[in-house]
């Protein structure tokens, strides 16, 4: 039975939750609201205003936006499995092991978070040439795949699996892979799907190193492509930019529906210990 | 445990090879900014083709490189990190910068006399003075405009004034902005008489009003400026008046971005902006409108802008050569015509103006022709050594003048002390 | 032999990720940190030892201490109202709250959208006269403001952005946190009659601290290092008001090739980040609960 306060601060909660999520969705419903318009409602909220596709056909004819997008496609994907692989097992040392030098080391981890790698571009431009991979798409995650922040979260759900389970395993005969890919690698699927899900965010939004490594159609990701409408001498084509953005960031929003399945899945899994 | 992890490093080397791929081999790469939307890339594009469709044996690879700064980075961080592009279009203000960094090359080393003469002599002076260091040439006029003044015709109408006689000097200019500028029933003004943005450049367009009143900023070398003058003074007094005295500009810092759509919505009646949007206000403005030189005090003045083709250090002799054939096509008429059509750039020769396709342009659509009259009166845009610092400061006393914090003369004074500062250790 | 083979086995889980770090991050950051005390090189004037002379430059600037403020400021602006916006989101995202699926994917929305057009619809938003927020308020009868534009505003502006951007953010990890606490633990404490404040406060936020640590140690990280908004929409203006430490070092870094002064303005960001956020992370970790 609920009590009259609780029946209320539910109700409330119901509210505020959906304000804030109102407030937060705003930019994206006036991105859709540019997009499908003409040009001379980006400031006039008028409801009878005529729609248009001509947004998305002249944003899309401006630049070879499918190759970008499977540019973008490939470097993601090609980045976070790297992450999963390498920051996995250094995570599990850190989280698992005895050694020497172990503060050190993780302090160096930490490191690479302060670091802000743009300050490092000239520099890592060199290395890119010295290895003979300029302009590829491996270039552009290169510097990337070994993630300090990745490795400071896997370590943190790493510490909060009991040891009894490994325990187990190895006196089931796991060795040290067996036992990360059986037993941490699944309690974990809620953190590897948050942080794929962050590190995608990340590298779709990635400008600067992109913009510097890469040279051509072939390799260029989504966001120097973008770029080409909004630094305009002409003023910001706010329509434009909108059903540029709506476009490649469709594929983004198909994704994170779909992961949200997975989320509650791999909750259902996880939470049973 | 070794052998899984083999495996799994294998599958990991594998991963990453299928997604090796590289562009294949080029002769002759350039960077070049896009500042006007996106139909200039494909432009780019075009010509790039048709030159290699003419010139079979000569490969061109356009590179987009996003705004002028991101473009600069680019081309900085190539030429630093031993890879610089055989060409690129940069900023023609930064010229001291590329030089300072011995990056680029002069341009008279790899031309004849004749070249020097007939070429470059060909270009209208106003574009070429942010071009050249000591009368040596460092860049090629490609990408130029200046700021014109954009009006709302039938604003005008609305408010008794000729929609064919625009304001001719800075007394009219005022006067016009109070007529226009309009109440709403709240007591707001609803809009404004004129808008000169100052965020972003606003030293660009000061820039204009200091010519505009005889001033001079810079000694042209890029060891020295003259901001604490009078005529300068003067000049961002005038600025500030507008939207401080007399009301009728939007007080604060302006938006460059945001303004040729407060045009299009009503909210001013008058904007001064680059010529580079006459395509896009003429494409958006649900009214008829007009463009102007920008009005005189002691004569017309205007700041030059926009992009040259610079050629850089490393670049192989033969390179050097096919990028000149390249460039010398691009300012040819027939491409200097295409390329000011579709961007709103103005063509920096004067004998572009004399094709038949630019002459029906111009006939067609008869504002085109007002920044190329504006050039007889056009000047250099304001460039030093350190350009992007000394921009930057000039700038800023900009925006404090604007926001009301501090005095022209004051700012101005300050600003040319911190500029002094850092142009002392190159004079 | 235990003891060995535990250490062959470290050194093979680390050696791929430390190989990278150290080529990609910890190389390159000696490197370009070394920058600092030399002057910045030219192509006409190479470079010359200066010691601690940029040191001192950095200590004289009137701007670089403005902008430490505003960076101040931003962080503990942003830091805690992200981190309790990202908390609640998260509970009720959690719970079988109505409309689950939109608050989710509206929270995480920022996130997602590309910073090249948030940062210019958020110009549209802000921009004075016919910008969203402006049509709002003049219809209210308020006098319209110039947010971005002015000095005492535009920090705030840009803060408003950092935390709608940073909060869908750390929802996502306190999900992941919450979605491990066993459910078990919840339910006995219902069964013993507890209410939901006493199973937040005793259960589900103690469980909660490793994900806790993880987030604030982010966020007072990423309120240093968050700039790509301010790059697209203030530039750090008017006259440095919105500039953030990072957008002070880029500007000297990329626009001014002042690669000197951007490096030893480096240093220090990285020594502040060392103090407050390695320093937080070792003194929280043995508050936190670990299983």
């Amino acid at each position: 039975m609920k009590t009259v306060s609780e029946f209320f601060s539910e109700r409330l909660n119901v509210i505020g939750a959906w304000l804030l999520a109102l407030l937060w969705v705003t930019p994206l419903l006036y991105a859709i609201w540019a997009a499908i318009h003409p040009i001379e409602y980006e400031a006039n909220f008028d409801i009878f205003a005529p729609l248009t596709t001509y947004n998305f056909t002249n944003a899309w004819s401006q630049a070879p936006f499918a190759r970008y997008l499977i540019n973008t496609v490939m470097m993601t994907t090609m980045i976070v499995i790297s992450q999963f692989i390498l920051c996995t097992f250094v995570a599990f040392a850190f989280a698992r092991f005895e050694f020497p030098f172990k503060n050190i080391l993780f302090a160096l981890v930490l490191l690479q978070l302060l670091i802000m790698p743009d300050i490092l571009i000239v520099e890592n431009y060199k290395t890119i040439r010295f290895l003979g991979i300029m302009d590829t798409i491996l270039a552009i995650g290169l510097p990337y795949m070994a993630s300090g922040f990745g490795i400071f979260l896997l370590r943190q759900t790493f510490k909060s699996i009991p040891k009894e389970l490994d325990d187990a395993a190895r006196i089931d005969g796991a060795g040290i892979l067996r036992i990360i890919w059986n037993v941490y690698v699944p309690l974990s699927m809620p953190t590897f799907v948050a942080y794929g899900l962050v590190s995608v965010s990340f590298h779709w939004n990635n400008f600067l190193w992109p913009l510097i490594i890469t040279n051509s159609v072939e390799t260029r990701p989504l966001t120097v492509g973008l770029s080409i409408f909004s630094m305009s001498e002409a003023g910001v084509e706010w329509a434009t930019i909108s059903a540029g953005t709506l476009m490649t960031t469709a594929p983004l929003f198909i994704a994170f529906l779909i992961f949200q399945r997975q989320f509650i899945a791999s909750f259902m899994t996880a939470g049973i210990k | 445990m070794i052998k899984t992890f083999t495996k799994i490093i294998s599958l990991f080397v594998f991963v990453i090879s299928l997604s090796s791929f590289s562009a294949k081999a080029v002769e002759l790469e350039f960077y070049f900014p896009v500042a006007v939307g996106g139909a200039a890339a494909s432009t780019v594009e075009e010509l790039s083709n048709k030159y290699m469709e003419l010139n079979p044996g000569v490969t061109i690879k356009p590179i987009y490189a996003g705004s002028y700064t991101d473009a600069t980075t680019k081309a900085i961080t190539a030429a630093k990190g031993g890879n610089p592009p055989p060409m690129a279009v940069l900023i023609a203000i930064d010229i001291f910068k590329f030089y300072d960094e011995d990056l680029v090359l002069p341009w008279d080393d790899i031309l004849s006399d004749e070249e020097k003469e007939n070429w470059l002599g060909g270009f209208y002076p106003a574009f070429m003075k942010n071009s050249q260091i000591d009368g040596v040439t460092y860049g090629i006029p490609f990408q130029r405009s200046t700021p014109v003044l954009y009006y709302n015709k039938d604003a005008f109408r609305e408010v008794g004034l000729d929609p064919d006689r625009p304001p001719q000097n800075w007394d009219e200019q005022l006067e016009y902005a109070k007529k226009l500028t309009k109440k709403g029933s709240d007591g707001n003004i609803e809009r404004y008489g004129i808008r000169i943005p100052t965020k972003g450049f606003p030293s660009w367009l000061t820039s204009g009003l200091i010519y505009q009143n005889g001033g001079k900023m810079t000694n042209g070398l890029g060891t020295e400026t003259f901001l604490d003058t009078p005529e300068v003074i003067e000049a961002v007094q005038y600025l500030v008046d507008l939207s401080e005295t007399h009301k009728v500009m939007r007080p604060g810092t302006l938006e460059w971005g945001a303004t040729p759509k407060a045009f299009f919505e009503g909210q001013t009646a008058m904007m001064w902006t680059t010529t580079g949007n006459l395509t896009n206000v003429r494409k958006n403005a649900p009214f008829d409108f007009g463009v102007a030189m920008l009005p005189a005090k002691k004569s017309f003045g205007a700041p030059t802008g926009g992009g040259n083709f610079y050629i850089f250090k490393g670049t192989p002799e033969d390179e050097l050569q096919a990028t000149k054939d390249f460039v010398k096509w691009m300012t040819a008429p027939d491409q200097a015509g295409v390329w000011s059509m579709a961007t709103g750039y103005v063509a920096p020769r004067p004998d572009a103006w004399e094709t038949q396709a630019m002459k029906d342009y111009v006939a067609d659509f008869p504002p085109a022709l007002v920044a190329k009259e504006q050039l007889a009166y056009a000047d250099a845009e304001f460039s030093t050594y350190e350009n992007p610092k000394t921009v930057k400061i000039f700038n800023t006393a900009l925006e404090n003048v604007m926001s009301g914090t501090i005095s022209p003369a004051d700012a101005m004074k300050q600003a040319q002390t911190d500029i002094d500062k850092i142009l002392k250790d190159y004079r | 032999m235990n003891k060995k083979n535990n250490l062959i086995s470290v050194f093979f889980l680390l050696v791929p990720g430390f190989i990278l770090l150290i080529s990609f991050t910890h190389i390159p950051a000696v490197k370009t940190l070394m920058n600092s005390f030399f002057s910045t090189a030219k192509g006409r004037r190479p470079s010359k030892f200066v010691g601690l002379e940029n040191y001192d430059v950095l200590w004289n600037d009137a701007t670089f201490w403005k902008v430490l403020t505003n960076n101040i400021i931003y962080a503990c602006g942003v830091i805690p109202t992200s981190i309790l916006l990202s908390l609640g989101m998260a509970l009720w995202v959690n719970s079988k709250i109505v409309g689950r699926p939109f608050l989710r994917f509206s929270y995480f929305l920022p996130t997602v959208l590309p910073l090249i057009a948030v940062g210019n619809i958020w110009l549209f938003f802000y921009a004075p006269g016919f910008g969203l927020i402006d049509q709002i308020a003049t219809s209210l009868g308020f006098p319209s403001f110039n947010i971005l534009g002015s000095q005492e505003s535009s920090l705030f502006g840009v803060m408003a952005v950092g935390i709608w951007k940073e909060a869908g953010f750390y929802m996502i990890f306190y999900l992941a946190g919450l979605q491990a606490i066993p459910p078990d633990l919840r339910e006995a404490a219902m069964i013993e009659g507890a209410n939901k404040w006493y199973i937040f406060w005793k259960i589900t936020f103690p469980l909660l601290t490793p994900t806790t640590l993880f987030v604030s140690v982010n966020a007072v990280i990423n309120s240093f290092r968050q700039i790509d908004h301010i790059v697209v929409m203030t530039q750090g203006g008017p006259d440095y008001a919105s500039t953030l430490l990072l957008y002070y070092i880029y500007e000297a870094a990329f626009m001014f090739w002042d690669t000197a002064y951007a490096t030893t303005l480096s240093v220090v960001l990285i020594l502040i980040l060392c103090v407050i956020a390695i320093g937080q992370f070792f003194v929280l970790d043995k508050k936190v609960h670990y299983q």
